[in-house]
């Protein structure tokens, strides 16, 4: 069973997500690294990523769209800051215009996660920091926001337990 | 009216300037009733298409809506209270976050058999 929690500093507008998985670091740092594995996760299920690019090398970036129940796709984009595999990767999120590029004096978000062997399994902590509330909106906007609702009737299917 | 800390300044005074005008207030307005085009909003003032179509920047600089182009049209949506918001918009960004993790533990466990 795989144990989430969670810190909110609203002051300094950060999250802090730390999930406990039954897997090697390696196998959780793999859904980071491949593009077809972080397809399945980073958007909501109504909101599902596509990533057109991901060069997961230091200062490589990603580029990623989503497409939403009408059709419509945000874009984003990913830098790659550091990476230390399978410990620790930093990078920053940013908002992509039609053109998939960076919005030019659109501040990207800054986050990064850790690997920590545990017992059996791997502790995975994401610290993702905001700027101010208008950029946490921007980034809900895309998609997340809208796709919330429907995600969250896909808490029970997931809690279900998992195949084997 | 409360206003969320970690609002800065600059957000709080936009949204204040952005709200200060009669006709920013009446597009806001009706952009919570429903989504509405720039176009359409513009059918609803003695002013022009671009007139209008600065209003609703002013709203969206100020977060108070946001602009998403359709086709040829731009569509306005409302955001929920812009005031007050930083906590409830954490609020979301862990429920996203929650929601990964789940889909990861879900990607992990199904993928277990798997021999690639």
């Amino acid at each position: 069973m795989t144990v989430i929690t969670t810190t909110k500093d609203v002051e300094s507008l950060t999250l802090t997500l730390v999930a406990e998985f039954d897997a090697t670091p390696d196998r959780v740092w793999e859904v980071w690294e491949d593009p077809r594995k972080l397809e399945r996760w980073w958007g909501p299920p109504t909101f599902p990523a596509t990533f057109t690019r991901h060069d997961f090398v230091v200062g490589g970036e990603s580029r990623y769209f989503m497409t939403g129940p009408a059709g419509e796709t945000p874009r984003g984009w990913w830098r790659i800051d550091t990476i230390d595999k399978p410990r620790r990767l930093d990078f920053a999120n940013g908002l992509a215009g039609d053109d998939g590029e960076p919005v030019p004096g659109v501040e990207p978000m800054s986050g990064y996660v850790t690997f920590e062997v545990m017992d059996g399994g791997t502790r995975m902590t994401a610290v993702t920091h905001f700027i101010d509330a208008a950029q946490m909106q921007t980034m809900l906007d895309m998609g997340m926001q809208d796709g919330m609702t429907q995600a969250i009737g896909q808490i029970d299917a997931l809690l279900s337990p998992a195949p084997v | 009216m409360v206003v969320a800390p970690g609002l800065a300044e600059e957000e709080i005074d936009r949204i204040f300037g952005a709200l200060a005008d009669g006709t920013r207030r009446d597009i806001l307005g009706r952009a919570i009733g429903h989504e509405q085009s720039v176009s359409a909003l513009a059918r609803q003032y003695a002013m022009s298409f671009a007139a209008v179509q600065k209003h609703v920047a002013v709203l969206e600089r100020a977060t108070l809506v946001t602009k998403e182009r359709r086709g040829r049209e731009q569509i306005v949506h409302a955001n929920r209270a812009t005031l007050g918001k930083a906590a409830t918009l954490l609020d979301d960004y862990e429920q996203l976050w929650i929601e990964r993790a789940k889909r990861i533990a879900d990607i992990l466990a199904n993928s277990k058999g798997e021999l690639t």
